[in-house]
């Protein structure tokens, strides 16, 4: 009972207020239409002229554009520009060749205008002088490791050159100490391998007091098999673990 | 923890003939020529001889109380790992037991025991009590075949409530079995092994129970860690560690304490410095050091005091082992032949004598045995892979253990003489393994990481 009574309550309110809403709309629609105007003469078509001061400059210079239009009430210059006064000018800094246009947009239609302005590529700078290589650069490329034979710890001709090469170096930038580091493939025992690497660090650092470098700016220590710098169980690989490898001493 | 003995019958004689039979059967000279002449004691492995070996039940040990039941399950299952082990006896296989396991000896049924199917001449059991961190374990080990017969044996054994613990005093019950059927023989359920492991991602020294379990690191040096070798007392082990000093790292001698879980102070020298090895008395060290160029053998004390050189040829001498029953003669490694073979000197360097061998190639890892007559070794022949290789030194007979089985090498040998724990790749890594000393029965002891370089602790 007391719910229908409220709802009868709810759209009596409702009816009143669309009541009274139809009725304020009705007062504004109320006048009627006025008589349409005469028609207007047909707009002029715009017309509109575009300049660069230059259409042709080096990258990093600006150019000045200049515009006038007729019978426009819109200009819009681009790229990078957006609405501009019916005439006036602006200057850009285009970084590559690029083409402006404007835009002229009236009651009579619409209206282009272009300039192209070609930006050449800035002479090329003086090549930078070269980055100083870094001593750990010139380390790596002048200190070369000596190779060795199976089971060997003589200096093969091949590691002859290698260590030439390295003593030069080392003589040339006495400040430089090395620790030279014996290592052997993964053939024999860990304890004969660690004498074995001791042997190449030995022969090749004998072999570089015989090319002048200070033995005191030399230690030696061997790594045996334990810190191969190949993996794989074959000939090549082995080979590259069979070495006097240099660090430079910290 | 102690250990009391009580009510054992026989206390100083051969326990019985039966078992004293057993162990003679047990010790085998193991044919390896025709000639009598080297009748030596050679492996006590196996029996051969028509005698049986002793048939030994381990009952379930009775837990007093039933949380204590999976201890007591350690317990016998650890005792009878260690009594098959051992090589000379017969563990009886558990599906013969009787139903009723005595957890005292008045509940003993003896002939329940000996008869068929269980056949058992020896029976061990007993009981297990945990309350609290107390562990008490009673153990017994009978002749049931002698129902008159008072206790083989009869231990006590107390201390704390740990997995180790009980392990610990497992195989020390399995070692007093053993001890009392071998007439002697010393048991190697309480010995330990220490290897190198990288399974923490460096190699450092790891030590394990005899039989693989509570593998556990030493070290945390994050360097390399090799060659680890303990001292005779077993309350250290020396190895060759990577050490920086100054800005320059190379290898040094290091010692580990076990008692403080430390390393020694011990002095550097320069070069290279690896293999040490503890004269049997303990008082020197013997090791490789190219302090004076070219890598030859030194000793000192276990200190690092008192420095000589010991060889003096161009070339690799290294892989230094002191013969432990004289302490005289050293096995070691040297290339000053050409490639690195086996020799032997006195311990002051003087009368260096190669081994000769009928092929070529690499011999390397002299191991003595402890009665210092034989010599373990990895030899790699012209046309194969590493195998180890037993010779009777002073025959100059030999006997290969291994074939066909990878890559296997650093023998070291078990206390009793009787085993020898090496490592193989047999199993595609390189691991730890061990195996009796005529190449039979061969137990992996690792898996995790690649392991190597065992060395079995003298007790």
């Amino acid at each position: 009972m007391m719910r229908s009574r409220f709802s009868g309550k709810a759209i009596l309110f409702c009816l009143l207020a669309s009541v009274l809403l139809v009725a304020a709309c009705a007062k504004k629609v109320a006048p009627p239409p006025p008589a349409p105007p005469p028609p207007p003469p047909a707009p002029a078509r715009p017309t509109v002229t575009l300049q660069a001061s230059s259409t042709f400059i080096q990258k990093g210079e600006s150019v000045t554009l200049s515009w006038s239009s007729t019978n426009a009430t819109q200009l819009t210059l681009g790229p990078g520009v957006g609405t501009v006064a019916p005439e006036g000018s602006t200057r850009v800094s285009p970084e590559a060749s690029t083409t402006y246009t404007i835009t002229a947009t009236g009651p009579g239609g619409s209206a282009d205008a272009s300039a192209r302005i070609t930006v050449a590529a800035p002479p090329p700078p003086p090549p930078p002088a070269p980055p100083a290589e870094t001593m750990e650069e010139m380390f790596r490329k002048n200190v070369l490791d000596a190779f060795f034979d199976y089971d060997k710890s003589d200096i093969r001709p091949d590691a002859r050159e290698a260590l030439s090469r390295t003593a030069q170096f080392l003589r040339t930038n006495a400040p430089i100490n090395v620790t030279i580091e014996g290592h052997c493939d993964e053939r024999g025992s860990t304890e004969y391998n660690l004498g074995l690497g001791e042997r190449r660090a030995q022969a090749t650092k004998q072999f570089l007091i015989q090319l002048g470098v200070a033995p005191e700016r030399m230690e030696t220590v061997s790594y045996g098999k334990e810190k191969p710098f190949c993996t794989a169980s074959n000939e090549a690989c082995w080979q590259q673990n069979r070495r006097g490898h240099f660090v430079p001493a910290r | 923890m102690n250990t009391i003995q009580f009510r054992t019958g026989f206390p100083r004689r051969p326990l019985n003939h039966l078992c004293f039979l057993a162990w003679l059967g047990s010790v085998v000279l193991l044919a390896i020529s025709a000639a009598p002449a080297a009748a030596q004691d050679w492996f006590r492995t196996g029996t051969g001889l028509g005698v049986e070996k002793a048939r030994v039940a381990v009952a379930d040990f009775a837990p007093r109380s039933p949380s204590a039941q999976p201890l007591a399950n350690i317990f016998s299952d650890v005792v009878r790992g260690d009594l098959e082990y051992s090589g000379i006896l017969e563990v009886v296989s558990k599906s013969f037991y009787p139903t009723q396991v005595p957890s005292v000896p008045s509940e003993l049924k003896h002939a329940a025991w000996s008869d068929p199917p269980a056949s058992a001449h020896l029976v061990a059991f007993g009981n297990l009590a945990a309350s609290g961190n107390d562990l008490a374990i009673e153990a017994w080990l009978y002749d049931v075949r002698n129902p008159s017969a008072p206790a083989v044996l009869g231990k006590v054994y107390r201390g704390e409530v740990t997995d180790a613990q009980i392990r610990r005093f497992a195989h020390q019950f399995a070692d007093e079995i053993i001890s009392r059927l071998s007439g002697g023989l010393p048991g190697v359920a309480s010995t330990r092994i220490a290897f190198v492991s990288t399974r923490s991602g460096n190699k450092e020294i790891w030590v394990m129970d005899y039989d693989g379990s509570t593998q556990r690191p030493l070290t945390s040096l994050h360097s390399i860690a090799l060659t680890p070798r303990w001292s005779p007392d077993t309350s250290r082990i020396a190895f060759t560690c990577y050490a920086p000093a100054g800005g320059f790292t190379s290898a040094q001698i290091c010692i580990y304490s076990l008692e403080t879980g430390k390393l020694v102070t011990f002095p550097r020298w320069r070069g290279t410095n690896s293999s040490p090895s503890l004269s049997p008395d303990g008082s020197q060290i013997m090791f490789m050091s190219s302090m004076h160029g070219d890598p030859e053998l030194f000793v000192c004390d276990p200190n690092g005091g008192h420095l000589k050189r010991i060889t003096y040829s161009a070339g690799v001498d290294t892989s230094p082992a002191w013969n432990p029953k004289t302490g005289q003669q050293v096995a070691f490694v040297s290339d000053r032949g050409g490639i690195p073979q086996l020799y032997i000197m006195n311990a002051d360097g003087s009368n260096a004598e190669k081994l000769d061998l009928a092929d070529m190639g690499y011999v390397i890892d002299p191991a003595w045995s402890p009665n210092g007559q034989l010599l373990a070794f990895s030899w790699r022949r012209p046309d194969g892979n590493y195998d180890m290789y037993v010779m009777d030194v002073a025959t100059r007979q030999l006997v290969q253990l291994t074939r066909d089985a990878g890559r296997n090498e650093r023998p070291s040998w078990a206390p009793d003489g009787r085993h020898i724990v090496f490592e193989s790749t047999r199993s595609g890594t390189r691991q730890i393994w061990t195996m009796l000393a005529d190449g039979t029965q061969a137990r992996q002891l690792t898996s995790q990481g690649q392991n190597e370089s065992p060395n079995w602790s003298s007790k």
